[in-house]
């Protein structure tokens, strides 16, 4: 289980999370919404570890080890992942390197090059990226539809226990969404928890929560199951601040 | 060159070991007039190379230091040691050289690296090449690989007609010193038409203390012929400063292809001060691929002289500075003719208080029109202690050219080893990675075994470097 309790997070000396309780359970799908400013993205960032975020009070717990203030790479090869709302390009590291590093990195099972290569090469078609991708450098020069795949695709790839997905069903057309949302739904199962954030309700078409919570200035106002999120189409964020 | 470097080796381990001393002959330390005649006595040098010496001895003590680029005020050239033999001869069987000797190239990996990759060899150790071999097939072809001591006797003609042509002794005080008191080097010659199509590569090794390094290089490469040479450079870890001030002289005939690649790696207690430099006629190509790891100081701009018209001349550089360390380095390319192309791109990454300079020269004479032109260079700095600058000049003197110039300065970015991060990787192997990355455009121009080589030496320097 993926508990948050009590999380407070400061950045610049200014509090942005004032408290937030949360449990995520293997096999769960969790939503957070909430408009902009809400403070969605300075939770997933402080819960890999951002270095600009500090954790002031509370705890951050992964199956039962406290992870509050272990490095952001301890984390990751702990099981948590996070498909970031920003990837940053690295030029002239390849995607395949990343994913081939990456997975060393996480994961104790040794796969071969070739191994891997084939099982990339699968998620790549399911997510309808073109197998160039692999030695293009990683984000650099990708339209923002291609980045968030590629985001996807490192999910797919590491397979972690707990996985936040940080907006990335924003800037993708519909298309894109349904592949994205496939995506995702392929790499849940029974053992993996996801934290989905999110500022619109479309991706919950084709991911189905099991929970959802709403975020408003730094604190969960409001938890539900899917039809929550229904609420927040109908009447937007007004009524839960 | 070895690709079996482990990178959890340190420099001090796989490099950095100093053999005891077992040279047979060794000049008094300093350097005066009867330094230089006893070199030319010793190599039982005809007369012409003597004058040729002792002229570059006046002009060594005239010429004043460079006031620009990295500070060479501690450089003393009283405490040298201007000539170290260290063997009475040499050898075509590694298995003849002193223990001592074959044991420094085994560790580093060179006899490995022949069987498995190489045109020919030369190996120098000290003042002397202990070891040269060339591989029959290329023998037979008429392509000269020698060292230049040997080649000077066996071949005068091509000494009479090219030494000290592409850069006269009077061209700095650094090749003035050189011509004084010149020992090793390769010669090469390819003749017209031949194709060398694996390298042929040189390695330099000083292992006395307190010693002054003076190869001398000359390569021709005749009509429509290519070769690639390659060279690297180590030396023990020593608390005095040794200096390494070798020239190059380079002639690329007509239609001819040549690259020279050097991996520099010497230890931080050595000055890398060296003159290089290549003629390239009609529809010639020159490329430099220069690699500066260890050293210092590093002064180095290999440059291409492009007198005939479409000849290409490229600098590809990577420099890497650590603590103590300054590379100034960079290129330059001199359009003496029409429709000619040079390329200049350098990388630089500096760490730990390391500093990097990209010092350049872009020249283009009157009436050389349709020239194509092109600078980059990058700098990545890894901390807030290490520092890079740029300082490029362009001397364009004609109208119809076309010029590109870009650099860019960047620091590690914070947000690039979170991401990394976020994918398991420890914040050292991030940081590697990124480099790794910054450098890939040249890296990749190498033969694999080299960019194997590189990369594992990045990574050996990168340790400890954050965190």
């Amino acid at each position: 289980m993926l508990e948050i309790r009590n999380l407070h997070v400061s950045t610049e000396g200014k509090e942005i999370l004032h408290g937030v309780n949360l449990k995520i359970k293997p096999g769960e799908i969790h939503a957070i919404m909430g408009p902009n400013g809400s403070g969605k993205s300075s939770l997933s960032l402080a819960l890999m570890g951002y270095p600009r975020y500090q954790i002031t009070a509370g705890q951050i717990i992964l199956d039962r080890e406290d992870i509050t203030y272990l490095s952001v790479d301890k984390r990751a090869r702990l099981g948590l992942f996070l498909a970031m709302q920003y990837p940053v390009a690295v030029p002239g590291v390849s995607v395949f390197n990343l994913l081939r590093t990456a997975r060393k990195n996480v994961k104790k099972e040794v796969v071969t090059a070739l191994q891997l290569q084939n099982q990339v090469k699968n998620s790549m078609k399911n997510l309808k990226i073109d197998e160039k991708f692999l030695t293009r450098s990683i984000n650099e020069g990708f339209s923002g539809g291609e980045k968030k795949k590629v985001e996807v695709l490192q999910l797919a790839t590491l397979e972690p226990k707990y996985a936040v997905l940080d907006e990335t069903d924003s800037g993708l057309d519909v298309d894109a969404l349904k592949v994205v949302s496939a995506g995702i739904n392929k790499t849940s199962g029974p053992k993996v928890g996801i934290l989905l954030i999110t500022h619109y309700q479309r991706i919950l078409k084709y991911v189905k929560p099991d929970f959802v919570h709403i975020l408003v200035d730094g604190k969960i106002v409001r938890s539900g199951d899917a039809k929550l999120a229904e609420e927040v189409e109908e009447g937007g964020y007004v009524k839960f601040s | 060159m070895s690709n079996l470097v482990n990178v959890n080796q340190s420099y001090r381990e796989k490099y950095g070991f100093a053999k005891r001393d077992i040279s047979v002959f060794k000049t008094k330390k300093g350097l005066d007039r009867d330094v230089v005649e006893e070199i030319s006595f010793q190599k039982a040098e005809s007369e012409w190379m003597r004058e040729f010496r002792l002229k570059a001895y006046e002009v060594f003590q005239v010429k004043k230091q460079p006031l620009w680029g990295a500070d060479l005020s501690k450089l003393n050239y009283d405490e040298m040691y201007y000539y170290v033999r260290p063997t009475d001869k040499q050898s075509r069987r590694w298995e003849d050289l002193p223990p001592e000797i074959l044991d420094t190239y085994n560790k580093i990996g060179v006899p490995e690296a022949e069987k498995r990759f190489l045109a020919g060899v030369g190996a120098q150790y000290d003042s002397e090449v202990i070891y040269h071999s060339i591989k029959k097939e290329w023998e037979k072809k008429g392509v000269i690989f020698l060292d230049t001591d040997t080649a000077l006797k066996k071949y005068p003609e091509f000494f009479k007609e090219y030494f000290g042509r592409a850069i006269p002794p009077a061209d700095n005080k650094l090749a003035a010193l050189n011509s004084a008191v010149w020992s090793g080097g390769s010669f090469i010659y390819v003749p017209p038409g031949v194709k060398v199509d694996i390298p042929l590569q040189a390695y330099f090794r000083i292992n006395a203390a307190s010693m002054g390094q003076f190869e001398r290089t000359l390569i021709i490469v005749d009509e429509g012929a290519e070769a690639h040479y390659v060279e690297g450079c180590t030396a023990p870890i020593y608390t005095t400063d040794s200096l390494h001030a070798a020239v190059v002289e380079i002639f690329v005939k007509k239609g001819a292809r040549f690259r020279y690649t050097t991996i520099q790696n010497w230890s931080n207690n050595v000055y890398n001060l060296v003159t290089k430099r290549a003629m390239v006629e009609e529809e010639g190509t020159m490329e430099w691929i220069d690699g500066n790891l260890g050293s210092k100081i590093t002064m180095k701009y290999p440059s291409v002289y492009l007198r005939g018209r479409k000849a290409r001349g490229e600098v590809l550089s990577i420099a890497f500075a650590g603590a103590g360390q300054h590379q100034d380095a960079g290129g330059k390319a001199i359009h003496l003719a029409p429709e000619t192309t040079s390329s200049i791109i350098s990388k630089s990454i500096s760490k730990d208080g390391g500093r990097t300079s990209y010092r350049g020269l872009l020249k283009v004479i009157p009436g050389a029109w349709g020239v194509k032109a092109n600078v980059r260079c990058d700098a990545l700095i890894l901390d807030d202690k290490s520092r890079s600058d740029t300082y490029p000049t362009m001397q364009i003197d004609e109208e119809d050219v076309s010029v590109a110039h870009e650099a860019t300065v960047s620091k590690i970015g914070e947000d690039q080893l979170f991401y990394l991060m976020s994918r398991g990787l420890n914040e050292n192997d991030a940081t590697s990675l990124i480099v790794n990355g910054f450098i890939e455009p040249i890296v990749k121009e190498l033969p694999l075994e080299y960019a194997l080589e590189l990369n594992r030496l990045i990574q050996l320097e990168m340790i400890g470097a954050v965190g």
